[in-house]
Order: C-alpha cells, then sequence, then structure tokens
C-alpha cells in the first residue's frame, strides 16, 4: 500500500478516534458528555452547553441523502483514476451530517431521502475512508 | 453609532487582467494598488491604513515600496471571496475612529500561472476541518464543495442548469464590453449546456475563472474625500455575516442559505434603502448557483425564486436587476471580488464601460470560503 498518492487527514487529539474508529470498521461520533448533544465533525466544544466533557459512541451508520455531487474533474492528481465519482452528503440517524464517496450507486438512483449506510475501505496500512453503500 | 456614510470609495485601480504571467503577484497587487492612488489624486505616501487580501503582499511590502512613514492600521480580513467588502467594513470602522484617512484595499495574484484553486484551497487554514473529513475522500476543490448546495436547491426547488446558463451568458455578455476582460466571445445557453460537467451539477461554464493581475480600492474620510480627483463614491451601508457550520458546508443545517443572508437586513437597514432603489449589483460569482442564491439571501426574491428571477434577461443593463456588469469572476477575472468593487465605483461615477443608465445607487456582495458573506451598498455624489 506504499505509494498512495491520495490527500490524507492529519488527526489532532480531538479527532483521533474518529479515524482509530474507522479502522476498526466502527463511525464513532462525539456526545456531549453534559448535555447529551451529538456534534461532528469531531471538534473541543459543545455549542449548545459550552461543555468540553465529550464521550465518543458508535452511530448506527444508517441515513439518509441529503445532496450529492458528480465529479468529473480531478482537482488532485491522486483521484483521476476515479473518475467519474459520486460525493454523498448524508443525514445520519443520529442528527449530524457525512460527506463521502458512494459504492454500489447509480447516477440515476439519487434522489433526496434516498437511504444508505456506511461502509469502510481501507486505502492504506494506516487510513480507512467511510464510504456509502446501499441500506 | 453607525458605519452610515462614514467613509467613501475615492481611488480604484486595476492591473491588465490576464492568464498567464510571469510577473510576482507582488508586482501586480502593487501596480494595482499604485493606480488606485492615483485615480484618488493621491500619493503612495498618503496611504495610512492598509488592509490587504491574506495572501500574496503584507503591509510591510507597502511600506517599503510606498515610503509609507506612519502607516496607522493594517490588517486582514480571512473571508476568502468575501475578504475584500469585509474589508470595508473593517476600513470605515478605523476611518470613523479617528485612526485613518485613507485606507487601501489591494489584492494581487497569480491565480492562472501559479498554483491552482485545488493546491491553494489545502494551504488555507479555513479550509483544516474539511481538509481532514472531506478531502481525503476526494471532496477538495470549492466546485466539488459548493456543487451539492447546487443540487439541493435543484431538487427543492425544480432550479435548473439553463437557468444557470441564463447567469454565464448575461455576464460574458458584459464581459465583451469590457476593455479589461479575459473572456470575451459571446456565448449561448447551448453553448452552457455543452460545456464538460467538472462536479455535477456545475459545468466549465458554471466555474469561474483563474486569472493573474491585481485590483485595488482606496476608501477615505468622508471630509477629505470632497476635496480628490473623482467624485467620492459614498458607503451608505455595510456588513458582513457568517454562515452556520462555517467550517463545513456539509453540517450546516440549511443548504441553501449563505452568511449573505444574515449580513443584507443590516446592511439595508444602515443604508436606509429598499431593494427597489438599487440601480445596479455585483454579485460574487464564484459561480453561476452562487449569484442565484445571493439573490435570493440579499432579498430580492423568496428562497427557490432565484431561478425564475434570473431567466428573460434579467440580470442585463436593461433588465429588472442588472448584475456583474463587469464580466464578473466567471468572465472578467478572478480578483476575488476586489474587481467588482472596482467596477461599482465606476457605475456610480458613470464611467463603467458596460454603464447601467442613470445608476444612482448599488450594491456589491462578497461570497467566500464556505458560506462568508459581505455586503455594501453605495451611492453617487
Amino acid at each position: 500500500m506504499d505509494g498512495y498518492d491520495k490527500l490524507v487527514p492529519s488527526p489532532t487529539p480531538d479527532t483521533q478516534p474518529y479515524w482509530d474508529g474507522l479502522s476498526q470498521g466502527k463511525l464513532m461520533l462525539q456526545r456531549c458528555a453534559n448535555c447529551g448533544k451529538v456534534r461532528h465533525y469531531p471538534r473541543p466544544v459543545c455549542d449548545a452547553c459550552f461543555s468540553m466533557d465529550v464521550t465518543w459512541f458508535q452511530a448506527s451508520g444508517r441515513g439518509t441523502v441529503h445532496s450529492w455531487t458528480i465529479t468529473h474533474y480531478a482537482f488532485h492528481p491522486g483521484y483521476k483514476g476515479e473518475l467519474p465519482y459520486i460525493l454523498l452528503t448524508v443525514d445520519l440517524e443520529e442528527g449530524v451530517r457525512m460527506n463521502a464517496q458512494a459504492r454500489g450507486i447509480a447516477e440515476s438512483d439519487l434522489r433526496l431521502g434516498l437511504p444508505v449506510k456506511v461502509g469502510f475501505e481501507r486505502v492504506k496500512s494506516d487510513l480507512t475512508l467511510p464510504v456509502f453503500e446501499p441500506a | 453609532m453607525s458605519l452610515h456614510e462614514s467613509g467613501a470609495v475615492t481611488g480604484v485601480g486595476e492591473t491588465k487582467y490576464l492568464r498567464g504571467t510571469d510577473r510576482s503577484a507582488l508586482s501586480l497587487q502593487l501596480e494595482a494598488a499604485l493606480n488606485a492612488v492615483r485615480d484618488a489624486g493621491l500619493k503612495p505616501s498618503d496611504i495610512d491604513g492598509l488592509i490587504p487580501y491574506g495572501a500574496g503582499a503584507v503591509a510591510e511590502d507597502f511600506i517599503t515600496n510606498f515610503g509609507i512613514k506612519d502607516l496607522r492600521f493594517s490588517a486582514t480580513t480571512p473571508m476568502g471571496g468575501a475578504s475584500a467588502v469585509a474589508a470595508i467594513q473593517c476600513a470605515l470602522a478605523v476611518i470613523q475612529a479617528g485612526i485613518c484617512r485613507h485606507v487601501l484595499l489591494s489584492i494581487g495574484r497569480t491565480g492562472y500561472s501559479g498554483g491552482r484553486i485545488g493546491t491553494r484551497v489545502q494551504q488555507m487554514p479555513q479550509f483544516r476541518t474539511i481538509g481532514e473529513f472531506e478531502m481525503p475522500s476526494g471532496a477538495i476543490a470549492p466546485a466539488q464543495l459548493y456543487a451539492p448546495m447546487a443540487r439541493r436547491h435543484m431538487e427543492l426547488y425544480g432550479t435548473t442548469s439553463r437557468q444557470f446558463a441564463e447567469i454565464a451568458v448575461t455576464t460574458r455578455y458584459h464581459a465583451s464590453l469590457q476593455p479589461n476582460a479575459t473572456m470575451k466571445n459571446p456565448i449561448t445557453v447551448e453553448d452552457h449546456q455543452a460545456s464538460r460537467m467538472i462536479s455535477d451539477p456545475l459545468r466549465l461554464l458554471d466555474c469561474s475563472l483563474e486569472s493573474d493581475g491585481g485590483a485595488a480600492v482606496v476608501i477615505s474620510a468622508p471630509d477629505v474625500s470632497r476635496d480628490l480627483a473623482k467624485r467620492p463614491v459614498m458607503v451608505m451601508g455595510v456588513a458582513e455575516g457568517h454562515p452556520d457550520s462555517p467550517s463545513a458546508i456539509t453540517q450546516r443545517p440549511d443548504l441553501t442559505t449563505l452568511g449573505l443572508a444574515k449580513a443584507a437586513p443590516k446592511a439595508f437597514a444602515m443604508a436606509g434603502v429598499t431593494h427597489d432603489d438599487i440601480d445596479v449589483a455585483e454579485i460574487y460569482d464564484c459561480f453561476t448557483y452562487m449569484v442565484m442564491c445571493q439573490i435570493e439571501d440579499l432579498g430580492f426574491c423568496k428562497k427557490g425564486e432565484g431561478g425564475g428571477f434570473v431567466e428573460n434577461g434579467a440580470l442585463g443593463l436593461n433588465g429588472r436587476l442588472p448584475v456583474n456588469t463587469h464580466g464578473g469572476l466567471l468572465s472578467q477575472a478572478h480578483m476575488a471580488g476586489m474587481n467588482h468593487i472596482v467596477e461599482l465605483t465606476r457605475q456610480l461615477r458613470g464611467e463603467s464601460a458596460a454603464q447601467v443608465p442613470e445608476a444612482e445607487i448599488g450594491l456589491v456582495t462578497g461570497y467566500g470560503d464556505m458560506g462568508d458573506g459581505a455586503l455594501a451598498i453605495m451611492r453617487r455624489s
């Protein structure tokens, strides 16, 4: 898996549990330990009660399509071989959204509200990315 | 206390806009700034406040090159394409506070000859969240990040790609009238529809240019503005607005609403005008859809009605709301909206090459990053 030529994340102590979860095939989200509000993308402070106490929990991985784009142009050379690819913006059951590529979904199937579930692709030894598959 | 008419645009300047240069972004920025200062009838060393666009030149460059002996204020307004208009608010605030008399806003860039947008965004701190959570999946450039906003608008309201095309076609026509535009060949709706898909629903002709050049604006205190070379253009109202979830469009409660929706009521109230008073609008056009969305967020029509609003030449010089009379980012050049302020000033002086007859009051918007917005409303004097 050397020679991976795409963009890679630079996790911080605030976000590392999310990436660790993906590598174990789990979608981990943050929940405020004080008021219970779920938040994403991972960050230090709850915007509802301003608590910095947080717990991580495994999300269901189920959601519905909120919007999408189909990319036909590579803005980074590493993605040229994947063109065209579908990027889904998904409403997760837990009330937050995610953005990831679609797998096994035809362009003609795309519609608001389409049910999907998260999948996991190990793209290199130390990186697993989320994708969305038909639910 | 209000910033209403607490400053005026007194000078505007540009370089020749190009697609290909061997010059530095700094050189382009300084040339545009010199042109703006001269347009105002000032000496470069008269500048006592600086708000350069986030990249390309810093205050020290201007002090060194312009021989400024007593610079009293410098700042940046890091809001991407909203930076230039947001800088107007910043300039008015420091003028009203008595800190500065002549504030220079400037940009210089080698967007065509230097690093392209897909590379630049990876280095911008405002894109840090996206960089970690979306770019690895291949959602990298603004075209890809903004396309889902346009797609959702289409699905919810029946907005069509042909309506986006109306914006591209009108903007290109305006560019064809302008001496300093890089894309002057007229296009049709069919040309737009035949242009290649970049990130669906955004086609090539929905996307703005990558450009080399510079643009600059001088904003002066009202009491000194009247003695300068050109008739001052008064800033009647100005505001910036930051959207919900400003670091990630994905997490925004309403994908179809921008930060501009928060700025618009403030700027209109400060200006004391209504939408019917606006004779010309220079609207930040990184993509065609963004023009439509901002027309809605400005309040010219309801959310979802922007597609119908832009049809039938409504944005042309004789239309309901003349928009982007310089050709915009889509067809003149991508100067991050500084060129929109330059053009609004020319319209309100009556000196544009695509002049809206009797233009007395106009507006200019900025849009940047993940939805930051800014709005200034100005009048001729």
